[in-house]
């Protein structure tokens, strides 16, 4: 299981380059910090670009958390600022990307990830960043624990944003949304094409040249 | 032209039925001690504007155990499970934001802006109720301002005319609340003298605050 979050970690990271400025979700997407690039910088909505790995125990800094309350380090060159210059970056479109969780998402680029029935949580900063980063990646598991699909024709759940998403990715494949649908870049290795549709419930496109999931991570 | 106050005259401006601000994020930054006195206070019936609920019986989470607030209007209510359930047995009127969209509010409400145009939200449940404005071809919603009758901020040092500097992502919401109140009240980890920040330095110009709790 937890295999499967580093590979689609590994995969994620593998779309930023030095320069780019990144935020990374809670969860999931946080596991992308392992292995991302030297010069890829992090944003936190909270208020800070450039921050790096749990600091050291007796390091802890108050003043210095991220947007999930964890303790952050912070690296030569971060920039702390209040919220309101943090979402003008987020609108802005100075953001090279958002990496986020899915509760569903489909092949409009629909995403649903605040708000499960009976549960009352809140969008937190997730509609701003779907909404304003440059490219939005979705990292899932690619079915629930009950083994369905969380790739849909349609999302059900109330959208955290309206065609906003632009990558998928799961520990089966990578996903480009584009205006005929879901393409299919990459694919697990030894999965077949009809084993892929079967676990997805959204017509996927099968472009000629597909690559491994191996050689892509 | 010192601000600073005794903790007596601060509890004495909560009314019920106030709208109260306050700044922090998922638990620092908060005004702690500015809560506390709300909290002794009593005053019901209030509507919190703040970025989330806190943690239960913490920070701003205090003010939904003690019954206080009746409305309330944030970005995150999660890690507060006693939000989920006043919400559902309608002892808290809950409207959430986005949270960009939360601190642009606020931030126009001090700034003294009419509304502010933004695209987080489109097509989804936060356009319900709003007028759609298109500029140059691009449709945006219209988020109107926010104002508080009372800010409640936090900062790492205040000096007495009420200049303020914030440290870290301690800072997040509190600059913005500390325009947005028609009475601004601060607590500082640190109160300095006058003329020991240097101008440059300074967060918020001290023209916004009112009031300094006095640290002990």
């Amino acid at each position: 299981m937890s295999d499967t979050k580093e590979t689609i970690a590994r995969i994620v990271a593998r779309f930023f380059k030095p320069g780019d400025v990144v935020n990374l979700g809670i969860g999931l997407p946080t596991l992308v910090a392992n292995y991302i690039e030297d010069g890829v910088r992090l944003h936190t909505e909270n208020g800070l670009i450039g921050y790096g790995q749990t600091p050291p125990a007796g390091q802890e800094d108050d003043d210095f958390t991220g947007a999930g309350a964890q303790y952050i380090s912070v690296l030569p060159g971060a920039a702390s600022f209040d919220s309101g210059t943090s979402f003008a970056i987020v609108r802005g479109g100075h953001l090279a990307a958002t990496v986020l969780g899915a509760l569903e998402v489909d092949e409009l680029g629909n995403l649903a990830n605040w708000s499960l029935p009976g549960k009352l949580v809140g969008m937190g900063g997730a509609m701003d960043l779907v909404t304003g980063a440059k490219r939005v990646v979705v990292v899932t598991e690619h079915c629930n624990k009950k083994g369905e699909p969380k790739i849909l024709e349609r999302c059900t759940l109330p959208l955290t944003g309206a065609r906003v998403v632009t990558n998928i990715v799961t520990e089966l494949c990578v996903l480009d949304v584009t205006a005929d649908g879901l393409v299919v870049h990459a694919m697990a290795k030894g999965l077949s094409r009809e084993e892929l549709q079967a676990k997805t419930a959204a017509r996927l496109i099968f472009p000629g040249s597909i690559e491994e999931i191996a050689e892509t991570a | 032209m010192d601000k600073v106050i005794a903790k007596e005259a601060v509890g004495a401006l909560f009314k019920d039925g106030q709208t109260v601000m306050i700044g922090g994020f998922a638990n620092h930054g908060n005004p702690k001690r500015l809560i506390d006195v709300l909290v002794e206070s009593g005053a019901r019936g209030l509507t919190v504007i703040s970025n989330d609920s806190g943690d239960p019986d913490y920070t701003t989470g205090r003010l939904v155990r003690s019954g206080q607030a009746t409305r309330w209007i944030c970005s995150h209510v999660g890690m507060n499970p006693e939000m989920g359930k006043a919400v559902a047995e309608g002892r808290i009127d809950l409207e959430l934001n986005p949270q960009g969209t939360l601190a642009e509010r606020i931030r126009s409400g001090g700034a003294g802006v009419g509304g502010v145009l933004l695209r987080t939200g489109l097509g989804t449940v936060i356009e319900e109720g709003k007028r759609k404005i298109e500029v140059d071809g691009v449709e945006y919603l219209l988020e109107t301002p926010l104002r508080a009758d009372i800010a409640l901020v936090h900062a790492r040092k205040a000096d007495g005319c009420g200049n303020l500097v914030y440290r870290g992502t301690s800072r997040n919401f509190n600059p913005l609340v500390a325009m947005a109140g028609r009475i601004v009240v601060v607590e500082a980890e640190e109160i300095v003298p006058i003329g020991s920040l240097d101008p440059d330095e300074i967060h918020t110009p001290g023209i916004f605050v009112h009031m300094i709790l006095a640290n002990d």
